[in-house]
């Protein structure tokens, strides 16, 4: 016998252990370890996203505002990335071995079984030379997806842009996956909903040499993409553009707003910019050049810049006034160059004097509303001055001052309306009274109230008493209503009667012999009010509010023109040339418009 | 010598036949599946692997048949013909051969490739029984030593210069044949050691490991002898050195690594150690000693191997392997796409042709030395299991067979032809699962090629052949 027969067990041994501990390790990760199954997936999967075309923007004639344009991103997987000749990449698509690098990095650093957006909007014949050599670069592919595109360079502030999702975004809504855009500002921002539409996803099996295979089970799981809704704004384009080119020397803002609906029928930002600026692959280098601009181009001046009002807010004063009873058509007020309290005056400009009413408003004499404001606030029934501005500030509130609007243009600011706490703290409490806070009956002082908020004042006066929220959007393709808010009826605590009144006076003020003669029209019966906005840091901003026709108005609009001095020498010509403009569709006064194009900027 | 014929039927153990012809038609499948495309549906399709395949496997039928039929003679009495011809084509594969992937291990014959490696296995096996066979071999003679050293080494040194690290592996499994033959534990053993002190060499610090083979040295000599005494004046020989060594470091700012002043006193007391031994006559320390030096040598050659001699890629594979580096984009990607076609498949796989992974040609190789992948996918953790338990039932039928066998040489070359297989087996399966590094080697009977299924099939039907007759064979 072999003495050594017996070491047949060992080396059985060997074998049978050896293949136990090979059919353990298949068990692991065949059926405990999930993960490969999963890898699996995304292995011979390519989900390429079918990306909807956003929805275009019409104005309110359907004129095309914004529409798209086909561009092309590079993709990256980087579980299918095979070692490639990096030169000739680089030389294909222009960019650098570090790009490549960093990106792949970045790629990764987000998911390897997943694509990423590699190189965003490479231009159509880039793409056509691309896709031929593709197959030598596993890992990556081509997506297509839409860019906005502009017919004019309008508006660029309600329309705002789109711009890539960011991750606190993409973790708070999964629908955006990284490298997905998404509106950021402007009713792009407020209608992302509608004007992004749907993506779809198709299922391709690949190859790990990038080669696509077929569809994933003949396409049963890909979905399509919808397209995003249409918007109609209420924005007439051709009347934003003159806005915009009348102002072009000047900073400041124009809403015009239609009274009987809030519609908004143009909204001036100045200084604008080209939208088309933040698009594309350069978007973060202009958008950075603009927010260096002094200037502030991208700040969006008619939801978010706060001027006192000036005297354009002695209107409201006076129907508080009426309402109250301490003011009537009859009642007259002396001015002798002003308002004469304790040692102090307000000072007024030279006009006859006693005034009724209808003049003062005309006129905007200061000292008539000095005395129609302490009237209010010192009125005997309410026991003191805190309650008589309590009064006040209720009604100034409810005009619609002080707060958001709560239109559909995303970012408006609230302005500001002084309380009594605030008075009770800046000067004591009962250590203040109507004499104290005076200039607040000719719209200074401490007011912040936005452009949106005058020009809804300006509606609300045209449509004796009521306003709806002014709104940009008319018409969503798809819906058979726009938001059930604009279509509400809000309305002022005051009769329309006393409207009536402050109606007369606004059309003195452009037809009578009045502050705001130079915005008169022969064949249009304007009914407005001047304003200067005291400005502590420079020139006094010029302010003009506005609507006409008298009865029936079509349009209502306010212009701010930013250390323009009075409002009668910038502001009211925009305003009249606007109306002009909008009602007739013609400009019979070729040098008023050309005179505004002389304005120089003080900084 | 009436039923010849009828005899050599009946001698044939047919439920080897039976395995080898069921896995060659389970390869030929996968081969199928792993290859498959709309196009060319037709399994027999010949512009395609699987057609060509089925030719291989129709060739290896015609091959098998003539190696029962042929006189017995041929391969016991040529051997080393056999054995001549084939190291004659390992030589002059290198000077013709065709570079494939680096290596020049390819003749290429028009469109037919020709692998003399492969077959080279069946002459050393052939030549090894031959040698064990022909007389009485005893493992304490050094000149056997030096023959089987040339028989397997010859060919290996030929394979090195290709160089086909795959086929260079196969050849260490004629070790197992040898263990059989009585070639001492302590050597196996010994390669063992090796290499799990080359493996622990490159996980783990220098300082550790030549912390614990001198801790461990000195606790097992004082356990095993029970000289507590002179161990301790060993160890405080030792630590007085060390100590001294420290503040000479310290001192002059020589900023001496540690592992480098343990290694240092311990080969100073090392040589102490080894003086009295000789003069004590303690056989044992000397032996010892030079054993825990040996290791520490080792060590630091396999670190020196390691980060100067080799070249990048192999250090990357090598780190890979080792999981001292996780990179799924360049030497992992094989494996890991292997891992997640296997993985994918669960418990009762995607079904015939239902494979995504290894069919859209994520995995590499997918028809040669990848083809296990396709059996994970598709047949799952039950095919996975029927083929490595096809494989062990061949293994132990081989062994069983070779136990059989009344002649060392037919004992010989079956354990060699077991070795061979299990060494295939056994790091083919093990690459795909990521147990093992890639290393490039057929899987028998099912990786496609013509070389490795002939070489395999002529492998077993030889040790059929053997068998069948081993009445008539004496020794
Ligand atoms: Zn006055």
């Amino acid at each position: 016998m072999n003495p050594y027969a017996s070491r047949r067990y060992i080396i059985s041994a060997i074998f049978i252990a050896t293949v136990l501990i090979y059919l353990l390790r298949l068990a692991y990760i065949q059926i405990i370890d999930l993960s490969y199954k999963y890898s699996a997936e995304n292995n011979s999967r390519r989900y390429v996203t079918q990306y909807p075309a956003r929805g275009v923007i019409y104005d309110r004639n359907g004129k095309m505002i914004a529409y798209n344009e086909a561009a092309y991103d590079i993709m990256v997987t980087p579980i299918q990335l095979k070692p490639f000749d990096t030169t000739e990449f680089c030389n294909l698509l222009n960019i650098t071995p570090k790009y490549v690098r960093d990106n792949i990095r970045l790629a990764r650093k987000y998911s390897i079984y997943r694509s990423s957006v590699f190189l965003k909007q490479i231009s159509a014949e880039t793409y056509a030379v691309f896709e031929e050599k593709m197959y030598k670069y596993p890992g990556f592919f081509v997506q297509t997806r839409t860019l906005r595109k502009y017919q004019k360079k309008i508006a660029a502030h309600v329309l705002g842009y789109v711009g890539e999702a960011d991750d606190n975004v993409i973790k708070k809504e999964p629908y955006y996956k990284m490298g997905d855009y998404i509106g950021i500002s402007g009713i792009e921002k407020s209608y992302e909903t509608e004007l992004r539409g749907k993506k779809g996803v198709n299922i391709l099996l690949v190859d790990v040499h990038n080669r696509v295979k077929g569809s994933f089970q003949n396409g049963r799981f890909d979905t399509t993409a919808v397209a995003g809704a249409d918007l109609t704004t209420s924005l007439d384009a051709s009347l934003q553009e003159y806005g915009e080119y009348l102002m072009q020397n000047m900073s400041g803002s124009i809403v015009a707003i239609e009274p009987s609906t809030g519609e908004i029928l143009a909204m001036v930002s100045m200084p604008t910019y080209d939208p088309a600026l933040l698009i594309g692959r350069s978007r973060a280098a202009n958008y950075a050049a603009l927010q260096r601009d002094p200037l502030k181009p991208l700040f969006f001046r008619p939801v978010m810049a706060k001027y006192p009002p000036g005297s354009t807010f002695k209107l409201l004063n006076t129907l508080i006034g009426l309402k109250e009873g301490v003011l009537s058509t009859e009642t007259r007020y002396s001015c002798a160059g002003g308002f004469h309290f304790g040692n102090r005056v307000l000072k007024c400009h030279n006009h006859p004097s006693p005034l009724n009413l209808t003049a003062a408003i005309a006129i905007s004499c200061n000292a008539y509303f000095c005395n129609v404001f302490r009237s209010i606030v010192e009125n005997r029934e309410f026991g003191s001055s805190e309650a008589g501005y309590q009064q006040w500030y209720d009604y100034v509130k409810a005009f619609g001052f002080g707060r958001k609007l709560n239109s559909d243009v995303p970012n408006e600011l609230n302005g500001y309306v002084p309380t009594v706490k605030y008075y009770d703290k800046f000067h004591g409490a009962h250590h203040w009274n109507a004499y104290s806070i005076i200039s607040l009956s000719i719209g200074q002082g401490e007011l912040g109230i936005t452009p949106i908020q005058m020009a809804n004042m300006a509606a609300t006066i045209a449509n004796r008493g009521y306003y709806y929220t002014p709104h940009v959007v008319k018409k969503i393709r798809g819906r058979t209503n726009i938001d059930p808010r604009f279509k509400e009826k809000h309305t002022t605590p005051f009769d329309s009667t006393l409207y009536s009144i402050v109606v007369e006076g606004m059309y003195q003020a452009v037809n009578g012999a009045g502050t705001a003669g130079i915005g008169r029209l022969a064949d249009i019966p304007i009914c407005g009010k001047t304003g200067t906005a005291q400005n502590p840091h420079g020139e006094d901003h010029s302010i003009f509010i506005a609507f006409a026709p008298r009865n029936n108005p079509k349009i209502a609009l306010a212009v701010y023109v930013e250390n323009g001095g009075f409002g009668a020498t910038w502001a009211v010509p925009i305003g009249s040339l606007m109306i002009e403009k909008y009602l007739k569709g013609s400009i019979s006064r070729p040098a008023l418009q050309d005179r505004m194009l002389t304005f120089k900027r003080k900084i | 010598m009436i039923n010849r014929k009828e005899n050599m039927a009946s001698g044939i153990d047919w439920i080897t036949v039976v395995v080898y012809v069921v896995l060659v038609l389970i390869g030929w499948i996968n081969i199928y599946a792993a290859v498959y495309n709309e196009e060319h549906k037709n399994i027999f399709d010949f512009s395609q692997r699987y057609g060509s395949q089925m030719i291989l496997i129709a060739a290896a039928f015609i091959i098998a048949t003539v190696i029962i039929l042929v006189d017995l003679k041929v391969f016991t009495v040529s051997a080393y013909l056999l054995y001549g011809a084939c190291i004659l084509l390992l030589m002059l594969v290198l000077v013709v051969g065709q570079k494939v992937n680096g290596a020049r291990s390819w003749f290429r014959i028009g469109s037919f490739g020709l692998q003399p490696a492969e077959f080279a296995k069946v002459a050393t096996a052939l030549a090894l029984a031959k040698f064990m066979g022909s007389e009485n071999i005893k493992f304490n003679n050094s000149s056997t030593f030096v023959i089987i050293g040339i028989i397997i080494g010859l060919p290996m040194l030929l394979i090195l210069l290709q160089p086909d690290a795959g086929s260079l592996l196969v050849y260490l499994s004629f070790s197992i044949v040898l263990f059989r033959e009585g070639l001492p534990g302590a050597f196996l053993l010994f390669g063992f050691m090796l290499g799990v002190l080359f493996i622990t060499s490159l996980l783990l610090s220098k300082l550790l490991i030549v912390s614990i083979i001198v801790g461990a040295g000195f606790v097992a000599f004082a356990f095993f002898t029970g000289r507590y005494r002179e161990t301790g004046l060993g160890f405080l020989l030792f630590s007085g050195l060390s100590l001294l060594l420290w503040a000479i470091s310290a001192i002059g700012h020589l900023g001496l690594d540690y592992y480098y002043i343990i290694a240092a006193s311990f080969v100073v007391s090392g040589i102490a150690f080894l003086v009295v031994s000789f003069f004590r006559k303690i056989r044992f320390l000397a032996s010892f000693v030079l054993f825990l030096l040996g290791a520490i040598l080792f060590t630091f050659s396999v670190d020196y191997v390691f980060h100067h001699a080799l070249e990048e890629h192999q250090r990357t594979r090598m780190n890979i392997l080792l999981g001292l580096e996780s990179d799924p984009l360049g030497m992992g990607y094989n494996v890991n796409q292997s891992m997640i076609a296997i993985g994918s498949g669960g418990v009762l796989g995607k079904g015939f042709l239902q494979g995504t992974q290894t069919k859209y040609n994520f995995v590499p190789e997918q028809s040669t030395d990848f083809i296990f992948c396709t059996v994970g996918e598709e047949w799952g953790f039950v095919g996975t299991s029927v083929v490595i338990g096809l494989f062990l039932f061949l293994l132990l039928r081989i062994v069983a067979m070779a136990e059989r066998q009344r002649s060392v040489f037919s004992r010989v070359y079956a354990y060699s032809v077991a070795s061979i297989f299990f060494f295939h087996v056994a790091i083919n399966v093990g690459m795909t699962i990521g147990l093992l590094p890639v290393i490039g080697i057929p899987l028998p009977f099912f990786s496609y090629g013509g070389s490795s299924l002939w070489s395999f099939t002529v492998l077993l039907f030889i040790l059929l052949k053997l068998d069948s007759s081993r009445l008539e064979l004496f020794r």
